[in-house]
């Protein structure tokens, strides 16, 4: 009965043999291994009380756990207290519901650490009485992401949280614990506990966009699209914030045409006009190895989506326009130029090889663009946030690609070849390698395409991710049907094919001077990598491109024998892809286009300009992407377009996504996108962004930046 | 509190496109509220206190009413008893002439039930001042005004309007620091009541321990 605060703390027994098992006062201490007996040395020697990673109450066990072994400088790590619980009592999720509170944690961190919020995992139903609960029984894990500053030096680091937490039965008994978790300064290898990790990942809570509520008699109707409406089971919505909804009250779920509608009580509080509607959508589907859940994060604005996500063959053809599209990218351009090539001889020697050389090219477009696809769901399957352009994140894919261009480049230079055997040219055509070469050009076209995501693709791809397989993969191939359509159709309307010049010496001079595109794309790519990796692995990719300079001439000078000749090949393959490994990306994050009053992109930072009530553009780039580079140039950095942001004194940030970023795929994903660019323009004051579309132009930037300000100078005028 | 199963039926798609279609028509700008219950007349009950006597709702008309829900047990009621506050409240609302009503809506055999006469001593050992505690053990007071935390406060103006409901104050914790600091709603509501002003926060989280129903 007098049972009020269990404050309880771990005693500071150094080295306790037997685990700590039994402890009916529900005070012990866990087992030291080698970390903890370090931490407590720290902390003895620091002179503060000492506190290790676990506290135990009389009803739970608390742990901070670490999902790496070590503190690597610069890069992010999970962290998270876990609570094991005694049967039947629980904790809270971040609304607690009628009753009940979300534990909290404060945490002391080393100089130049950083902690984001707890990541909360979608939490259960709890019935008490008439009322409804929203927490965690059994297990409950409170992850956080801390980010070490990107030098440190050697030795270790401890991190310190003090937590508070309310752990009710029937009762309620608030708790605290000061936890203590030392960790060396080293590579992070992962701990026994990463793969624990790694399914808190997975079941955190999705974005999903395409919702939107409206006021119905007694609460709202909350609308959602882009949910797989197969196989569900149960589906219950839960409000971020208190007494939005009535937390107790029945939630009806009804399909109307492909979305699903929720037909929700208000609670106490209700929510206003214009208010965003956000909170946690749980779902339950039956499988075939039985029901499984999923969990979706919502923020619903105050209107039902009309079209907010395409529909299944909206996408489909957005996907083919932007294939289409893709064709007129830079970095497509020096594939495409051999294919060109291709099609003056075959159409004018023999329509047949002509067209059975455009089928294989479609094939090699259709089968990468496929197998692209699968890699990217295979990955986000196991929990990855990525999205697209995923590939160029990595410095020693895109190393590789740069080699890449520069053997293609020596080869069009005629420093190399393989005599008849891949797509030589003039003689060639007789050989059936052209139609190797063929797929093979496919292949390549869909690989360097990887960085443009042209107008129309990345609301396609955004749809494709939220998809089920089948849909994401058939955007995808019509993703690649459309790259592979302008040659195609070449292939097959012959009569297209007489306004190709005709054959002749210049094809030799055209080829040769196509080097020069790939050489440009060799260099881009190489400046690229200066942004992702540094001085070593810069160097490393440079002696890269010497060997494959080497390998060229060998294969061009030697004798022409298949044997030396593959032997080569790879020999040089095996080098290559030892300095690939060897390049390691940058553990500072690098913001390429943080210059003259663009700040670094941080959700805290948009909040703090939000709430100053200041307009925000916020720009989602990569070094590697052409588009936002064009952008930037053309309509975003121009004289007047600055002039008019420092005008309306719209903030300018900007969010760089060229290196692999969770955090950021989530933010892009929440706007139903999977990569970029992505611009963003905020009003003042509480108002939903406007999205600007991909391709900006001066003009476009100027008009929208003047609309968003006149909506500003009105809504002042009302209040 | 279930959900229903999703049906896949012809009639219920074209139902529910018909009630979509009834929405747009019916469709009502404005806040969207629970059954609106503050700004209304306040449910009329009435209740036995501690000491057997009745007390109805409809006595206090031309009295501004305080209903405190609470549970002596509640780690959060302990917030603001150990700390005072809660009796502060109390005694300067009686010397408002305010009726203040704790009203203890734990059923029998659950945490913060009591007897009258543990009521009393309550009162004495805690030194509180509330006009009456009123023992709601089967809870029907509690689930008229659907109080769902200890505490959970609501005022009622001297015309029978509910002008308050919510939590003590916006600091939602069991910890007694947290009271310095922190805005008490009751308070403030009590002292715009007393200027003739109306409340200007007139619902908010309650936070606490469940009523004990």
């Amino acid at each position: 009965m007098q049972r009020v605060f269990s404050t309880v703390r771990p005693k500071a027994r150094a080295f306790s043999d037997d685990g700590g098992a039994g402890g009916t006062d529900g005070q012990h201490v866990r087992r030291w291994f080698g970390p903890w007996l370090l931490a407590l040395l720290v902390a003895l020697s620091a002179g503060v009380q000492a506190a290790g990673p676990v506290v135990t109450t009389p009803h739970l066990r608390a742990e901070l756990v670490s999902e790496t072994v070590a503190v690597t400088p610069g890069r992010p790590f999970w962290v998270a207290l876990r609570f094991t619980l005694q049967p039947g009592w629980h904790t809270y999720w971040r609304n607690p519901g009628d009753s009940g509170e979300a534990p909290r944690i404060r945490w002391t961190l080393p100089e130049g650490f950083s902690t984001g919020e707890i990541q909360w995992l979608p939490p259960q139903r709890l019935p008490v009485g008439p009322l409804m609960n929203h927490g965690y029984s059994g297990e409950a894990w409170l992850p956080v992401v801390i980010t070490p500053p990107a030098r440190l030096e050697a030795g270790a680091v401890t991190l310190r949280a003090a937590a508070t937490w309310l752990v009710c039965k029937e009762d309620c008994i608030p708790e605290r614990g000061e936890f203590a978790l030392t960790l060396p300064v080293g590579s992070g290898a992962p701990t026994a506990h990463a793969p624990l990790f790694e399914e808190l990942r997975s079941r955190l809570p999705k974005p999903l966009s395409g919702a939107g509520w409206q006021a119905a008699e007694g609460g709202l109707r909350l609308h959602l699209s882009g949910l797989s409406l197969t196989n569900l089971r149960e589906v219950w919505f839960f409000a971020e914030d208190y007494g939005v909804l009535d937390h107790a009250a029945e939630q009806v779920a009804k399909r109307a045409d492909t979305r699903l509608v929720l037909e929700l009580k208000a609670g106490e509080l209700g929510l206003q006009d214009g208010q965003t509607l956000r909170g946690v959508l749980v779902v339950q589907r039956d499988g075939a190895a039985g029901p499984f859940t999923e969990a979706w994060a919502i923020a619903a604005g105050p209107t039902p989506p009309a079209s907010a996500m395409p529909g299944p063959a909206l996408a489909l053809g957005m996907a083919l326009a932007g294939g289409l599209l893709l064709n007129l990218m830079p970095c497509v351009f020096p594939v495409l130029s051999l294919k060109a090539l291709q099609l003056v001889q075959h159409t004018h020697l023999d329509p047949l090889r002509a067209r059975l050389g455009g089928l294989a090219f479609t094939a090699g477009v259709l089968l990468s663009c496929l197998l692209l696809a699968g890699v990217l769901l295979a990955l986000r399957a196991g929990g990855a946030a990525v999205g697209w352009g995923f590939q160029l994140q990595s410095p020693a894919f895109v190393a590789l690609l740069a080699w890449l261009m520069l053997a293609l480049g020596l080869w069009l230079s005629g420093v190399w070849g393989l005599g008849g055997a891949w797509m030589g040219m003039g003689q060639g055509l007789t050989t059936r390698g052209g139609y190797a070469g063929s797929f093979f050009t496919g292949v390549l076209a869909v690989v360097v395409a990887t960085p443009c995501t042209a107008p129309f693709m990345g609301a396609a791809l955004g749809y494709a991710l939220v998809q089920p397989a089948a849909v994401a993969l058939a955007v995808f191939a019509m993703l690649g049907l459309g790259l592979a359509l302008p040659w195609l159709t070449l292939a097959f309307v012959p009569v297209l094919g007489r306004w190709l010049p005709r054959p002749g010496v210049w094809m030799e001079r055209f080829k040769q001077a196509m080097a020069f595109p790939l050489y440009a794309t060799a260099a881009w790519l190489v400046w690229v990598l200066a942004q992702q990796t540094d001085a070593d692995g810069l160097a490393l990719a440079l002696a890269g491109l010497v060997g494959v300079g080497l390998l060229a001439w060998l294969l061009g000078t030697g004798p022409r024998s298949a044997w030396r000749n593959g032997l080569l090949i790879i020999l040089g393959l095996v080098l290559l892809a030892g300095l690939a490994r060897g390049i390691a990306p940058l553990a500072e994050p690098t913001h390429t286009t943080a210059t003259d009053g663009w700040e670094p992109y941080s959700a805290a930072r948009l909040a703090e300009l939000r709430a100053a009530g200041r307009p925000v553009l916020v720009n989602f780039t990569a070094a590697w992407c052409i588009t936002c580079k064009v952008n930037e140039r053309t309509a975003l950095e121009t004289p007047r377009v600055r002039l008019a942001l420092a005008e309306a004194g719209v903030a300018r940030l900007v969010a760089d996504w060229t290196r692999h970023d969770p955090a950021l795929t989530r933010v892009l994903e929440s706007f139903g996108r999977s990569g970029v660019p992505l611009y963003l323009l905020y009003p003042a004051g509480d108002g939903a962004p406007r999205v600007l579309p991909s391709v900006l132009t001066e003009s476009l930037v100027l008009d929208q930046v003047r609309s968003a300000t006149a909506g500003q100078d009105r809504a002042g005028g009302d209040r | 509190m279930k959900t229903r199963a999703i049906h896949l039926s012809r009639r219920a798609v074209m139902l529910s496109a018909l009630a979509l279609m009834g929405a747009g028509l019916y469709w009502l700008p404005g806040p969207v509220r629970a059954n609106a219950q503050v700004g209304q007349i306040a449910p009329a009950f009435a209740g036995t206190d501690s000491q057997g006597r009745v007390h109805r709702l409809s006595d206090y008309r031309g009295r501004t009413v305080v209903l405190e829900w609470s549970n002596h047990d509640c780690p959060y009621v302990r917030k603001h008893y150990g700390s005072g506050n809660m009796q502060q409240l109390q005694r300067q609302a009686a010397a408002d002439g305010v009726v203040w009503l704790t009203i203890i809506s734990s059923a029998p055999g659950k945490q913060g039930h009591v007897t009258g006469r543990q009521a009393d001593e309550l009162t004495r050992s805690r030194g509180a001042a509330p006009h009456a505690v009123l023992l709601d053990e089967r809870g029907d007071i509690g689930r008229l005004y659907a109080a769902k935390t200890t505490p959970h406060m609501y005022i009622i103006d001297p015309r029978g309007i509910l002008v308050y409901m919510g939590g003590i104050d916006d600091r939602p914790t069991a910890d007694p620091a947290d009271i310095p600091g922190a805005r008490n709603h009751v308070a403030a509501a009590l002292a715009e009541l007393k200027a003739g002003k109306p409340v200007s926060v007139p619902v908010t989280r309650p936070y606490g321990c469940s009523v004990k129903y």
